[in-house]
């Protein structure tokens, strides 16, 4: 099966085939490079920008007012602070305009800890871009749903910030993406740069692939359980799962779910969920403290108060400057499985 | 200075504009001079909130809405424009009640539904991206619109306007750096409207550089300053510079100095400055000198302006504020 990576370039090559899409840039990520995670990799679209940020959103929204359709990429999210204003702006355009203008574009920047990346390339953004409106905002935890997402992506009319779990970016997938071969040597072969000079490279699509999109605004149940829920996306959606299926043989069924979409996000689903089992835990690994799990607390607790046997919780990362690059800096700065089962277990057993 | 030596120029700058330009461009900046003077009266009689404008600035910014390719998509030209530029946006033929009805906050504002400040234009027919309070913001958007155009083919290009302030921002540098790469050059005019004042700071608490347009030589970027307010400087000089980014598709840089007879906004009272140059002054006395039109004809053109626009002002009064339900409309663009 494709990884993340792999699933993310099909998309694109999908989508500058078949939906329209003109300029894939940013910093390294067209040829030789194609992104330092080679999500780019040998795209028709694609080139390399200035290393100014600024300079990559300003371009994307310029390129949308004149009926391009952009797919920009930050390199990593931690990078994307100095552009929060030109985000504000993308956002407000059609607003602010009375619906005169809208800009359909993509930004993809990879987000969050699992590669010992320091203070640098370990941050989250999804409580800061929850906070931007006039956007849609979507972070995948598998290769097939990152190509769904992307898919719907590019075919938006308004700015879609695709947020990309850099620890999962090359962890293989469980689903086959529609058209994608049988075997995963041969996918390697036909996708993925070779090593050293690339300069005579061409890759060789898979023919077979679709516009397989998954909608926004809908989450999934990854597994299903009666006595708690669990909230997740990204990085901690796979450890979340595990942790169900560890605690399964102690007797606690919890349900999983995927949000998948953060804005708009399924609260039908949260809310079926959480009537039926009466407990929930939401876990991501941004900063704690203005958390976009906060608000699905709080919205939880007054919207569903009365279905509750227990304080709706949230697990995710210390209120730090920073993620500490050695090991066990990281380790204790964002959730990880033995957090995650724990919290489950706690939630489970909570009593009056 | 003397004519036959003006004829004997091939130089399509130097060569002097016909009687009806020079009319059209007149009775354009008396129609800004009065709309933006019909503003800042609704403000100070407080039918709005808040006031910025250009006045000072009609020469050059009737002359560039005059020049401009108008009309919509990468074919025409792209105007990213910065709170000063009602002359632009009346010579591409807007209607002033629509800025009076901005003033007013009104539901019938065209240009944001009550939403913005007065001059925070947004034109799609035209090409006018929309303007924001943030001051350079516009420099980093520009390159993109120029690029599709660079790619699309066709005399199409960008327009990005902003002040001589807001050249501290990293856009500005973002513009210059994005303008002019070997890889791709890109059919972009930057202009830098010198007002010579950054709100209440002047140019010497602001930057060190002679002359702004100097930047561009780093980048190979052509340049040039020139008198904005003077507007037959400022139509040919445009008019060239515009023609070389047409047919070259290359960047090129032009500061135009200009005044600020108002104040940086209402912020700062909105009051007339008695010790800048004033263009239209200027303007209309070469016009008499030169036997274009009389003192009589200007006199009652304006006269007429100001009737005109103390009706409409009159008009956007009685109009709807928006409905506080419509602050749901438009946060996204609907399916079509």
């Amino acid at each position: 099966m494709a990884n993340m990576a792999q699933a993310i370039r099909m998309a694109l090559h999908y989508a500058e085939e078949h939906l329209g899409v003109t300029d894939i840039f940013g910093e390294d990520v067209g040829a030789p490079l194609g992104g330092v995670f080679t999500c780019t990799q040998g795209l028709k679209t694609t080139w390399n920008s200035p290393l100014d940020e600024r300079g990559i959103i300003g371009a994307a929204m310029g390129i949308a007012m004149a009926g391009g359709r952009p797919v920009a990429e930050i390199q990593f999210c931690d990078y994307v602070y100095n552009t929060i204003d030109l985000l504000k702006l993308a956002g407000n355009t059609c607003w602010s305009t009375f619906g005169d203008w809208n800009l359909p574009m993509v930004v993809r920047t990879p987000v969050g800890s699992g590669i010992r990346g320091s203070i640098y390339h370990s941050h989250s953004f999804d409580a800061t871009m929850t906070h931007i409106a006039g956007w849609k905002v979507v972070m995948p935890s598998t290769p097939l749903d990152a190509y769904g997402l992307l898919i719907t992506a590019c075919q938006e009319k308004n700015p879609v910030m695709f947020l990309e779990p850099k620890a999962l970016l090359r962890v293989k997938g469980e689903e086959r993406i529609p058209g994608e071969p049988e075997d995963d040597r041969a996918l390697s072969k036909l996708i993925d740069a070779p090593l050293g000079d690339r300069s005579q490279w061409k890759p060789q699509w898979p023919a077979g692939l679709e516009a397989y999109a998954v909608p926004f605004g809908k989450g999934k149940i990854v597994r299903e359980g009666t006595q708690l829920t669990v909230v997740s996306y990204g990085r901690t959606l796979p450890l979340c799962t595990k942790a169900a299926e560890t605690l399964a043989a102690d007797g606690i069924s919890a349900e999983v779910i995927d949000l998948r979409s953060l804005w708009p996000y399924d609260w039908e689903l949260i809310k079926a969920s959480v009537q039926k089992t009466g407990r929930v835990l939401f876990v991501n690994e941004d900063t704690e403290v203005t958390n976009f799990g906060e608000h699905l607390v709080r919205r939880t607790v007054e919207e569903l108060f009365y279905s509750l046997l227990a304080p709706p919780r949230l697990l995710a990362g210390k209120f730090l400057p920073g993620i500490g690059l050695a090991d066990a800096l990281e380790m204790a700065s964002v959730p990880q499985l033995g957090d995650i089962t724990t919290a489950i277990r706690s939630l489970a057993g909570e009593q009056p | 200075m003397s004519r036959p030596r003006l004829i004997k120029e091939s130089s399509e700058a130097s060569a002097p504009l016909e009687r009806e330009l020079l009319v059209r461009i007149h009775d354009l900046m008396v129609k800004t001079r009065v709309l933006e003077e019909r503003l800042i009266q609704m403000y100070k009689q407080g039918h709005g909130y808040f006031w910025i404008g250009g006045p000072g600035e009609e020469a050059f910014n009737v002359s560039l809405g005059l020049l401009m390719k108008k009309g919509q998509g990468p074919d025409f030209d792209y105007l990213h424009a910065h709170y000063r530029q009602s002359g632009t946006l009346l010579a591409l033929g807007e209607e002033p009640i629509g800025s009076l009805r901005q003033m007013k906050n009104t539901a019938t504002d065209p240009y944001s539904g009550g939403r913005n400040f007065a001059g925070h234009y947004s034109a799609r027919k035209y090409n006018v991206a929309p303007v924001s309070s943030p001051i350079e913001v516009q420099y980093a958007i520009a390159p993109g619109t120029a690029m599709v155009q660079k790619r699309h083919g066709g005399d199409g290009i960008t327009i990005v306007t902003g002040g001589d302030a807001g050249t501290a921002e990293g856009d500005f540098a973002s513009c210059l750096v994005w303008s002019s790469r070997p890889v791709n050059p890109l059919p972009i005019l930057i202009i830098v409207t010198n007002n010579k004042w950054g709100i209440s700071t002047a140019a010497e608490g602001q930057h060190g550089e002679q002359r702004i347009s100097d930047r561009g030589k780093a980048f190979g970027i052509r340049s040039k300053t020139i008198n904005g307010n003077d507007a037959v400087e400022a139509y040919t000089e445009l008019r060239e510079a515009m023609t070389y980014v047409r047919t070259e598709r290359k960047p090129f840089l032009l500061e135009a100095n200009v005044s600020r007879l108002y104040g940086h906004s209402s912020a700062s009272g909105a009051n007339y400055v008695g010790n800048e140059v004033d263009c239209l002054t200027e303007f209309e006395a070469k016009l008499e000198k030169d036997g274009v039109l009389t003192r009589e004809q200007m006199d009652a053109l304006r006269n007429r302006y100001t009737e005109e626009m103390a009706a409409a002002a009159r008009q956007v009064r009685d109009e709807p504020q928006p409905d506080p339900e419509s602050i749901w409309k438009h946060i996204y663009a609907e399916d079509k």
